[in-house]
C-alpha cells in the first residue's frame, strides 16, 4: 500500500486552521450574470423548480391583470414579482458563473494535440489527440502535450501537471507500480514514455472535470430532493390557503383582487429557499473546486457531510512522512560526543530523509556542522543496500557504520569486536517504545566499538491532537491505517490522539475494516492512491484518491484531491457539512419570514371590512398597498441579499450537533422572525412617498 | 381554585397510570403468546396469527376492514326497523347513514343526527359503540406498527394487522371499558335498554324522558376518543354525565390512553426519554391551549358581560367554567368530539383556541394511536430540518429521513389542511350555506370552519349553531372525515415500511440528540407554526376577528 508522495503538501492547506474560509463574491458579478439570469426566465427553465415556477406563474397572472387595469400599485406588484424570479435566476447564474470561469481556464489549458501512435508493427503515424480510442499506444517525447488519459506501459518521464493541478512542480511518472497514470492535457518535460489510452476522447479526466465545475450536467442530490419534496408541500399548502381565502373574503363581504391574492401567495411560498437552493448546491462543489478536489457527484459532497469513521494513513496524514531521528543513546563507555561525532559523520552522505534528519539533530543538539567539511568529503561513503542494512563512512582508516540492530552487530562480530548486552537493551527498548533503533558502530585503530543507538520515531504532525478531538466532538471517529507493528501503532495513536488504529494492514483488513463499520451503519472515508486500494476506495462512502496515484484508484473513489493531501479529508467533510446546513438554515430563514408577512398583509386585505384586524398592523405600515408592495419588494430583496450566504455557505464551526442547532436556530429561525418585521417596515417608509401608493 | 385542584387530580392520576398502563400496552403487542378468545378469532377470520405482513399487506388489512366496517354499519342503521329495541323509529335515512358510517368508522364520531329519536339501542349496541372499541384498536394498530418501523431494521415486516387489532380491542380497550363502566354506573350514569320513562311535570304536561345503555357506551366513548353521545347533548347531558366526578374521570378515560402510548414508545424504542419527550411537548401544548380557553371563558368581553356571567353560556354549572374549560381543551386535543358544554357559546378566543387545538392535527395528545403517530410525523418534519441545521443527513431515532420517508411524512401533513379547506372553502362558496347558519360574518364562517375542521380531523365535536344535514354537508363531510382519516393512515404505514427497510444509524455526538430540551422545544414551535401559517388567514376572517373586536 502506497500513501503519499514526496511532495510536501502546498501550503495553503497545511496552514489552513480547518475552517472553510469565505469564498470571494464580488457585486460585480451580479451584472455579468444578468444575461443568463434573463435567459432563465423561460418557462421550460422555470418547471424545474416548483417554487420558483408558482412566482413564475404568479408574474405572468400579475402582468396580465396590470395591462388590463394599469395603476401604479398593480403595475409595481406585477414589476416586482418579475424581480423576485429574476433574483433567484441570477443567484443561480452567479454561481454557475463561478464554475464556468473555471471551466474557461481547463479549456484553455486542453489543447487540440496531436498524437504519435504506434502501429502493432511498431511504426509511428500522427493522428489527432481526438481520434484515439482505448487501447491506443501513443508515444510522448519531452516538450510534447500527452493526449489523453492513461498508463504508462513504457519508460519514464518528467510531466508538468500544472493545467490540472495548478501546481507548478513537476512529477515524476513512471511504468509500473503506483505512480504510472498521466492525464490528457498534461505536458511531459523529459524523456519519452509510450502510453495505453485508457480513456474515450471527450471523457478525458478535463473533459469530466470542466463537465462538473460547469454543473452542465448537475443532478439533484438525495438531501436536495427530499428538501424540494417538502418545499413543494409547503407550497401547496399555501396555495390552498390562498385559494380558499377568497370564499371566505367573499362570505365577509369583502372580495380581493387577484393581484393582492398573488403577492399573498407569493410572499408565503419559501421563495427564499426555493430560489437559492440551486445556487447553493452549485457553491458547495465550486467549494470543493477552490481547495482543488474534484467530487464525481453531489451525493459524494453529501455524503461527506454524514461521515462517522475517517480511515487516515498514518504517514503523511497524521505524522510527517518520513521517521526523523530524536533522540541519542550512548552506550559503554562512548559518551553523547562521541555517538554524535559518528552518527553524524555515517549519515553525512545518506540522502534518505532519516539521514538527514540524524545530520540535523547533531547539528542541532551538539554543534556539529551541518554539511560535510573539505576533509570529510575526502571520504569513501558506503551506501545503503538491502543486503548489507547499513550506511556509512571510511574515512583516515576509522570504519564509521549505522544500520539495522542486527546487521550493523554481524558487522561489529565480522571485525572481531563484540557487541554488548547493553546495546540489546536498549535496542528492545527503543523498539517496545514503537520506534526505530539504528546502532552505530566504528572501527577506530582495529577496535570495534559500538557507540550506541539512533532513535528513529514517526512525528506526528503539529495540532492532530486538536484536530481529532473536534473530529470527535462532531461525532467522527479516527481510525489510523498503517503498516506497522501494532507497538509501534499504538504509540503513535497515543501520541497523535486518533481514536483507534489498524496495524499491520493490508489491502484486505482495510477493506474487512470498511465492511465492518458499515455493517454497523457508519459512514465510512478514506484516501488512497494505490491500485491496491482501488476496492477499498470504491467501497468506502466517500472515497479520495490522491491525483498522484494510480487510474485505478481514480476510477475507483469518488473524489480526486489534485494536491494529493491526504488531510484534506477532513475539510471534505466539513464542507459536505457546510452544505447541509446552509440548506437548512435558509429553509428555516424562509419559513420563519411568514409569520411577519401575515401581520403585514392580513390586516391590509381586511382591515377594511374588520376594523378590528387592524391591531395586527404592528409594523404602522401607511396604506394596505404600501404594506402589501412593502412585503412583495422585501420578499425580493431578500433573495438578493442572501446570496453571497448562499455562495459562502453559513458559517461552520465544529461542535456538537446540539450546539450547532441551537445556534442556528436562534440565528436563522428567530432571526428569520424578527428581520422581515424590520425590513418590511423600513421599506414601507419608502414605498409609502410613492404617489398612488401611500 | 376548584378548578386547578380539577387539574392537579386529573395530572396526578394520569402521572401514576401512564407507566404501568404505557408498559402493559408495550407487552401487549409485543407479546407471541395468543389469549384463546383470540385463536377462536384469528380462525373465524382465516389469519395465522405468526405471520407478519408487509406494509402493503398490513395497509391493505386496513383498509379493506375499514370498508367492510362502512358497509356493515350502513346496513345496520338502514335496517333498524327490523331490529329488536328500534322503539319503531325506523330506517335511519340513507344520508345520515352514510355520514354516520363513516364518522364512526373514522373514530370521529360527528353525529349529524339527534340520537334520542333516530337510533334504537340496537343500532347504539351492536353498530355504533361496537365501531367505538375497532375504530379505536385500528389507530392503536397503526400506531405500533409506525413504531415498529423506528425498532426494527432491514425487515419489511411491520406485525400482523388482524393481531394488532384484536390485541388493542380484546386486551386493552375492553377490560378498561368494562372496569370503568361499572365506576360510572355506581357514581350515576345511566344504563338501561328501556327506550324512556313518562312522567308528568310540575306544570302538568306530560314528557317523555329518554333513557339508554349510557355508561357502556360512555366509557368508550371517552376511552377510545371517539365523542359520539348516546343523547343528544352529550356529555352535557345528566344520564351521561352526572357530576363534577364523572366529569373528572370522563376527562381522565380521554386522555389516558394517548398519554400512556408515549410511554409505550419509549420502552418499544428502549429508550424511554424519547418517549417523554414527545409527551412534554403534547402536555406544554395541551396546557398552553387551557390555560388560553379558561382564561377566555372567565375573561368575557367587557365588565358588563363578565357581570350578566357571559362566560357561562352554554355551560352546566355543575361543571362551571373550569371543568368545561378542561373538558373542553381535553376533548379538542384529543380527537374525541364528546363535548359538556356548548363550543359555539365560546368566546372568540375561546372557541378559536378549540378549533386551534384540532388544527394542530389532533396531536396535544391526539386520539388513540392518531395522537401518537401524527406526533411521530411531525417530529420527523422537525427533525429533517433539524438534521440540515446540524450539517447531516437528517435522520430520526436513527433512521435516515430520506426522499421516502419525507414524502410519505409530507403526504400525512398535506391530507387533513387540503381536505379541510377545499371542503370549508367550497361550503361557504355555496349560495345555500348562509341559510344553514345560525350567524353571519365571522361567527357564521367559524361555525362551517369547525365544522370541516371537526370532520378532518377526525374529531367529531360540533360548533352547533350550523345545520348540516343537507346532502352537500352530510356527503362533504363524510368524505373529509373519511380521507382525513384513510390518507394519513396509508401514508404512516408506507413511512413505517421504508422505516423498517433501513438499517439502524448508530448515534454519536453529531447526532442530534432528541431527548434533553432543545427537540421538544423545536418540535413544540414545529407543531404550533405549522398549524398557524397554514390556517391563519381561515382563522383570520372567523375567530381572530372575533377575538379581537
Amino acid at each position: 500500500m502506497t500513501t503519499t508522495t514526496d511532495r510536501p503538501a502546498p501550503q495553503h492547506t497545511a496552514e489552513r486552521t480547518g475552517r472553510i474560509g469565505a469564498g470571494v463574491f464580488n457585486p460585480r458579478q451580479l451584472l455579468t450574470s444578468l444575461p443568463d439570469a434573463l435567459r432563465k426566465l423561460h418557462p421550460r427553465h422555470q418547471v424545474r423548480n416548483p417554487v420558483m415556477f408558482v412566482v413564475w406563474v404568479g408574474s405572468v397572472l400579475s402582468t396580465v391583470f396590470a395591462i388590463g387595469d394599469p395603476d401604479v400599485f398593480t403595475i409595481a406588484v406585477a414589476l416586482w414579482l418579475w424581480f423576485t424570479v429574476l433574483f433567484a435566476n441570477l443567484a443561480e447564474a452567479v454561481a454557475e458563473g463561478r464554475g464556468k470561469a473555471q471551466a474557461e481556464t481547463l479549456r484553455r489549458g486542453k489543447k487540440e494535440t496531436v498524437a504519435r501512435r504506434l502501429a502493432p508493427d511498431g511504426t509511428e503515424e500522427t493522428v489527432p489527440g481526438v481520434s484515439l480510442r482505448i487501447g491506443d499506444l501513443v508515444v510522448v517525447e519531452a516538450g510534447q502535450v500527452i493526449p489523453g488519459d492513461g498508463e504508462i506501459v513504457e519508460g519514464i518521464a518528467t510531466v508538468d501537471e500544472s493545467a490540472i493541478t495548478g501546481e507548478s512542480a513537476p512529477v515524476i511518472r513512471e511504468s509500473g507500480g503506483d505512480f504510472s497514470s498521466v492525464t490528457g492535457g498534461t505536458t511531459v518535460l523529459s524523456d519519452r514514455i509510450v502510453v495505453r489510452i485508457s480513456t474515450k476522447p471527450g471523457e478525458s479526466f478535463v473533459d469530466r472535470m470542466i463537465a462538473l465545475v460547469e454543473g452542465a450536467r448537475r443532478q439533484k442530490t438525495p438531501n436536495e430532493i427530499a428538501l424540494t419534496i417538502l418545499l413543494s408541500t409547503l407550497t401547496i399548502i399555501f396555495l390552498l390557503a390562498v385559494l380558499t381565502l377568497q370564499p371566505i373574503a367573499r362570505h365577509s363581504g369583502s372580495v380581493q383582487s387577484v393581484i393582492v391574492l398573488t403577492a399573498l401567495l407569493v410572499c408565503l411560498i419559501p421563495t427564499t429557499i426555493g430560489a437559492l437552493l440551486s445556487a447553493i448546491g452549485i457553491a458547495g462543489m465550486d467549494r470543493l473546486v477552490q481547495r482543488n478536489v474534484l467530487a464525481t457527484s453531489g451525493r459524494a459532497v453529501e455524503a461527506a457531510g454524514d461521515v462517522s469513521t475517517l480511515l487516515l494513513d498514518k504517514t503523511g496524514t497524521i505524522t510527517f512522512g518520513n521517521r526523523r531521528a530524536t533522540e541519542l543513546i550512548p552506550v559503554g563507555t562512548s559518551t553523547a560526543d562521541d555517538l554524535a561525532a559518528a552518527a553524524r559523520l555515517s549519515s553525512l552522505a545518506d540522502g534518505t530523509p532519516e539521514g538527514r534528519s540524524i545530520v540535523e539533530l547533531c547539528a542541532r543538539r551538539h554543534g556539529l556542522p551541518a554539511e560535510a567539511t573539505e576533509a570529510e568529503s575526502a571520504g569513501e561513503f558506503v551506501p545503503f543496500t538491502a543486503q548489507t542494512r547499513m550506511s556509512g563512512i571510511d574515512l583516515d582508516g576509522r570504519l564509521v557504520r549505522k544500520g539495522a540492530a542486527s546487521a550493523v552487530r554481524a558487522w561489529v562480530t565480522d571485525q572481531g569486536g563484540e557487541s554488548a548486552d547493553e546495546v540489546r537493551a536498549v535496542v528492545d527498548r527503543v523498539s517496545a517504545e514503537g520506534a526505530t533503533p539504528l546502532v552505530v558502530a566504528e572501527v577506530v585503530a582495529g577496535t570495534p566499538v559500538v557507540h550506541g543507538v539512533v532513535r528513529l520515531s514517526d512525528v506526528v504532525k503539529p495540532r492532530m491532537r486538536d484536530r481529532f478531538a473536534e473530529l470527535r466532538s462532531m461525532g467522527i471517529r479516527t481510525v489510523m491505517i498503517t503498516g506497522d507493528n501494532p507497538l509501534t501503532a499504538r504509540a503513535i495513536a497515543d501520541e497523535s490522539g486518533v481514536d483507534d488504529f489498524l496495524a499491520e494492514a493490508t489491502p484486505e483488513d482495510k477493506m474487512a475494516l470498511i465492511r465492518r463499520e458499515q455493517e454497523g451503519g457508519w459512514l465510512v472515508a478514506m484516501t488512497g492512491d494505490g491500485t491496491n486500494d482501488a476496492p477499498a476506495l470504491a467501497q468506502s462512502d466517500v472515497g479520495v484518491a490522491m491525483n498522484s496515484g494510480t487510474m485505478a484508484a481514480k476510477e475507483a473513489g469518488n473524489m480526486v484531491d489534485l494536491d494529493s493531501d491526504p488531510t484534506k479529508l477532513i475539510e471534505i467533510v466539513e464542507i459536505g457539512k457546510q452544505l447541509l446546513i446552509t440548506r437548512g438554515a435558509l429553509t428555516t430563514f424562509s419559513v420563519a419570514n411568514d409569520l411577519a408577512k401575515y401581520f403585514a398583509i392580513l390586516p391590509a386585505m381586511f382591515a377594511g371590512i374588520f376594523p378590528q384586524l387592524d391591531k395586527l398592523n404592528i409594523m404602522n405600515l401607511a396604506t394596505p398597498q404600501s404594506a402589501i408592495l412593502s412585503a412583495v419588494i422585501f420578499n425580493a430583496l431578500v433573495i438578493i441579499g442572501l446570496i453571497p450566504l448562499a455562495l459562502r455557505g453559513v458559517r461552520y464551526r465544529p461542535s456538537t450537533a446540539n450546539a450547532l442547532l441551537r445556534r442556528n436556530l436562534v440565528v436563522y429561525g428567530l432571526g428569520g422572525i424578527l428581520t422581515p418585521f424590520v425590513g418590511i417596515w423600513l421599506i414601507d417608509l419608502l414605498v409609502r412617498l410613492i404617489p398612488g401608493i401611500g | 381554585m376548584a378548578g386547578l385542584l380539577q387539574v392537579g387530580v386529573l395530572l396526578a392520576a394520569l402521572a401514576a397510570v401512564h407507566k404501568p398502563l404505557g408498559d402493559y400496552m408495550a407487552r401487549v403487542f409485543t407479546s407471541t403468546r395468543h389469549l384463546a378468545v383470540e385463536r377462536v378469532v384469528y380462525r373465524a377470520v382465516r389469519v395465522d396469527p405468526d405471520r407478519e405482513q408487509h406494509w402493503k399487506t398490513y395497509a391493505a388489512g386496513v383498509l379493506g376492514f375499514s370498508f367492510v366496517s362502512i358497509v356493515l354499519l350502513y346496513l345496520i342503521q338502514r335496517l333498524q326497523s327490523v331490529l329488536p329495541f328500534d322503539f319503531g323509529r325506523g330506517p335511519v335515512e340513507p344520508g345520515i347513514a352514510f355520514n354516520t358510517a363513516i364518522s364512526f368508522v373514522a373514530n370521529t364520531n360527528w353525529q349529524s343526527y339527534v340520537p334520542e329519536t333516530v337510533m334504537g339501542h340496537t343500532v347504539q349496541m351492536l353498530g355504533l359503540t361496537v365501531q367505538n372499541f375497532l375504530s379505536a384498536a385500528v389507530g392503536l394498530s397503526v400506531a405500533m406498527a409506525l413504531v415498529r418501523g423506528f425498532v426494527r431494521s432491514r425487515t419489511d415486516r411491520l406485525g400482523n394487522f388482524w393481531v394488532d387489532l384484536t390485541r388493542g380491542t380484546v386486551r386493552i380497550l375492553l377490560p378498561m371499558a368494562f372496569l370503568f363502566a361499572v365506576v360510572l354506573v355506581g357514581l350515576g350514569v345511566v344504563q338501561s335498554l328501556r327506550s324512556g320513562v313518562d312522567i308528568t311535570s310540575v306544570d302538568g304536561r306530560s314528557n317523555h324522558i329518554a333513557l339508554a345503555p349510557a355508561a357502556s357506551q360512555e366509557v368508550i366513548k371517552e376511552l377510545g376518543t371517539n365523542g359520539g353521545g348516546i343523547f343528544n347533548a352529550n356529555s352535557a347531558h345528566p344520564f351521561e354525565n352526572p357530576n363534577g366526578w364523572t366529569n373528572l374521570i370522563e376527562i381522565f378515560l380521554l386522555l389516558v390512553i394517548p398519554v400512556s402510548l408515549t410511554r409505550t414508545f419509549g420502552t418499544l424504542v428502549g429508550n424511554r426519554r424519547q418517549g417523554y419527550a414527545l409527551l412534554s411537548v403534547m402536555t406544554v401544548l395541551w396546557g398552553a391551549m387551557l390555560a388560553v380557553i379558561w382564561w377566555a371563558e372567565a375573561h368575557p368581553n367587557g365588565p358588563a358581560a363578565l357581570l350578566a356571567g357571559a362566560g357561562t353560556e352554554g355551560k352546566e354549572v355543575r361543571f362551571g367554567i373550569a371543568g368545561s374549560a378542561l373538558f373542553a381543551n381535553s376533548t379538542t386535543g384529543t380527537s374525541t368530539g364528546a363535548v359538556n358544554s356548548m363550543h359555539d357559546s365560546y368566546s372568540g378566543l375561546g372557541g378559536g383556541g378549540t378549533m386551534l387545538n384540532m388544527l394542530f392535527g389532533e396531536m396535544t395528545p391526539g386520539g388513540v394511536g392518531t395522537g401518537l403517530y401524527s406526533m411521530l410525523v411531525m417530529a420527523i418534519i422537525a427533525m429533517f430540518l433539524a438534521g440540515l441545521m446540524v450539517g447531516r443527513t437528517p435522520e430520526y431515532l436513527g433512521k435516515k429521513l430520506g426522499r421516502r420517508e419525507v414524502t410519505a411524512a409530507a403526504v400525512t401533513i398535506l391530507a387533513m389542511p387540503t381536505v379541510l379547506l377545499l371542503g370549508a372553502g367550497i361550503a361557504i362558496l355555496l349560495p345555500g350555506t348562509s341559510g344553514y347558519l345560525a350567524n353571519s360574518g365571522p361567527h357564521g364562517w367559524s361555525e362551517v370552519l369547525y365544522a370541516y375542521t371537526s370532520a378532518s380531523n377526525n374529531n367529531g365535536s360540533a360548533f352547533a349553531g350550523i345545520t348540516v344535514t343537507s346532502p352537500w354537508f352530510q356527503s362533504s363531510l363524510g368524505l373529509c372525515m373519511l380521507f382525513g382519516r384513510l390518507i394519513p393512515i396509508l401514508a404512516v404505514l408506507c413511512l413505517a415500511g421504508s422505516l423498517a427497510a433501513q438499517k439502524k444509524v448508530p448515534s454519536t455526538s453529531g447526532t442530534l440528540p432528541t431527548t434533553g430540551a432543545l427537540f421538544p422545544t423545536l418540535l413544540t414551535g414545529t407543531v404550533v407554526l405549522v398549524a398557524a401559517l397554514t390556517f391563519i388567514p381561515a382563522l383570520a376572517l372567523g375567530p381572530i376577528a372575533e377575538a379581537l373586536a
